[in-house]
């Protein structure tokens, strides 16, 4: 296990590296380079005064040095100062927006998991079912509707219609005033809608997943001993093939891990929740280059250390993977 | 797997694809004819008809200008098309070419190929989309190329399998030993043994980046107003949600409806070319 442990830790520096190398293209994409946000519309600015600048930001270098000094500083977790008004280091702004991205993540993973696995393995118990076409037709609505849609009709029910959920912020003017269990409570509002938004695309998936993973799990031989064998069809179904179909779940969740991070753009931006899609929007409205790589670095990191952490329990629940891999 | 008179009378018979056929069609026609479909100039404002709700005069209601909510939403789906086909069209071809490069020669060029797969895969793809965006500027060519090239991964995946699987079979082999060149092989006797698939990824791609560009085009960094987009209809949804919920329902659901069009084709294709995958 530790081997394994070891190669897949290994594995991921040419990937991290990589991660780096195509950042960094991103921001060469740009026309022109991030002094002409200085110099073009200052009329004092001459050749001189431009040379002196892109010293300064050591742009006259060949590319591969810029690159590298890029990449020390990256290691160093030395993301520059922030080009919005409040000047800040990246990396500080960063921080503070990721708890609530992670959190909303989190409790969207968890909806996910709560809600797809019974439907799927229901539908696939019950194939041809009423209930297993209605599964389908809702997976196939899933698939189709923008999240973002989704958040706008569901805003205008329960927000403007109903008037139940709040619809935008993480939480009430009047938090300070509240007492604990009424902070929680008023967080836990803010965010039925973001959570059930950010985890709809998912459901759809999920269950799909889980469909085919437990029909196919259901034709294997040991299912067959283990009826054959005498054992109530609950303990086939629940002990037996679960379990099995269960397993692949572990590396679709790492999957997701970009899905739910990407989107966090849109709900965060729609719902008004300070997190890190919320933070990245803004930088990209008021072009705050270190900001956006900052998180552009940071987001694919996330989902790098997500990948492998799927890949690591998947390993501890299925030991035939450590073996032949 | 063999396209042949077949596939065609299993993709006839399948409902699924039959009705995204026709969704799709209908997407064409309405987006070649918008000009006589639509019944008013799609930026034609009426300061006298603002935010006016569904009549019979304007049947999806009025925007914030007293611009015809129905008429932008038929002129957005050109917008929404021609997207989504370039979009995927510049995804297929990067797909395609580094897929069979990979699946066709192995070694070096694949372990490469397949590492830069995995490390684009690493970026929470919108998030990748939009800090391009930020650097070179929205616009709808950007958009169709930003799309384009940061959804190619699936495709290559798919052209390497194929590759690597038809690579092995008799008729190339016969090619091979009959001393036919690399391109020959490539592109006479593997590529056109590999479209069926391709076409499937193709189809449900062309959802997958209307989707895209709806959303882009919603946080205002994709198809600019005043240029009819579904997208940035549903921003002004957005900033009138509390008085006009037609803004917000109609563009909606003119997305959804061409994304499951797009979705039930490619589906349904995927089970005609090979029934045994239908379960």
């Amino acid at each position: 296990m530790g081997f394994y442990v070891l190669k897949r830790v290994l594995l991921m520096l040419p990937v991290l590296l990589g991660i780096t190398v195509i950042s960094f293209s991103v921001m060469k994409m740009a026309p022109g380079d991030p002094t002409s946000l200085l110099t073009d519309l200052n009329p004092n600015m001459n050749e001189e005064a431009i040379k002196r600048i892109r010293a300064h930001y050591g742009l006259d270098q060949p590319v591969y040095v810029q690159y590298g000094k890029w990449l020390k500083n990256m290691l160093m977790l030395d993301f520059g100062k922030s080009f919005a008004p409040d000047n800040r280091p990246v990396l500080d702004k960063i921080l503070e927006r990721i708890p609530i991205t992670l959190l909303i993540s989190v409790l969207s993973m968890i909806l996910i998991l709560a809600v797809a696995i019974p439907i799927g393995v229901l539908s696939a118990v019950k194939k041809d079912s009423l209930f297993d076409r209605g599964t389908t037709i809702f997976v196939f609505f899933g698939f189709a509707i923008p999240t973002f849609w989704l958040a706008l009709l569901l805003m205008i029910l329960f927000g403007v219609k109903l008037d139940w959920l709040p619809i935008s912020g993480f939480r009430s003017l009047n938090y300070a005033q509240l007492s604990f269990p009424g902070q929680v409570v008023d967080v836990m509002k803010h965010l039925v809608l973001p959570v059930f938004v950010s985890a709809f695309g998912g459901l759809a998936g999920m269950s799909r997943y889980m469909r085919s993973n437990m029909l196919e799990v259901i034709r294997q031989d040991y299912i067959t001993t283990a009826r054959a064998k005498g054992l109530d069809e609950r303990t086939v179904i629940f002990k037996h093939a679960l379990r099995n179909a269960l397993l692949p779940v572990i590396t679709i969740l790492g999957l997701a891990v970009p899905g739910l991070i990407g989107g966090s753009v849109i709900f965060e931006t729609i719902f008004a929740i300070p997190g890190m899609g919320q933070l990245f929007y803004q930088s990209v409205m008021m072009r705050d280059y270190p900001t956006i790589m900052g998180i552009l670095v940071i987001g694919a990191v996330l989902t790098l250390l997500g990948n492998m952490l799927a890949d690591l329990l998947y390993s501890l629940a299925d030991p035939r993977i450590r073996v032949t891999d | 797997m063999k396209v042949s008179g077949d596939f065609t009378g299993r993709l006839i018979k399948n409902r699924m694809a039959m009705a995204g056929l026709i969704v799709v069609m209908a997407l064409f026609l309405i987006a070649i004819f918008a000009n006589h479909l639509a019944p008013y100039p799609p930026d034609k404002i009426d300061t006298g008809n603002i935010l006016a709700e569904p009549t019979r005069d304007h049947l999806l209601g009025t925007d914030i200008l007293g611009r015809d909510v129905l008429s932008r939403i038929i002129f957005g789906a050109g917008v929404s098309l021609s997207v989504g086909f370039v979009a995927v069209g510049i995804s297929t071809l990067i797909g395609v070419i580094l897929g069979a490069l990979s699946g066709y020669h192995g070694g070096m060029v694949d372990r490469v190929a397949m590492r830069f797969v995995d490390i684009m895969l690493c970026f929470p793809s919108f998030f990748l989309i939009l800090a391009v965006i930020a650097f070179v500027g929205p616009s709808i060519w950007n958009i169709m190329i930003v799309i384009g090239i940061t959804s190619w991964m699936g495709v290559t995946r798919l052209v390497r399998a194929e590759f690597l699987s038809i690579r092995e079979r008799d008729f190339v082999q016969a090619a091979i030993s009959q001393g036919a060149g690399d391109f020959r092989i490539i592109f006479l006797h593997i590529l056109p043994n590999a479209m069926a698939p391709i076409l499937v990824a193709a189809t449900l791609g062309v959802a997958s980046a209307v989707l895209i560009e709806s959303g882009l085009s919603f946080l205002g960094i994709g198809v600019q107003p005043p240029d009819p987009s579904w997208g940035n209809m549903l921003t002004e949804g957005k900033d009138n949600i509390e008085i006009a919920w037609w803004l917000s329902m109609f563009p909606g659901l003119a997305i959804l409806i061409t994304v499951m069009g797009y979705n039930l084709l490619g589906e349904g294709i995927r089970d005609a070319l090979d029934p045994r995958l239908k379960r």
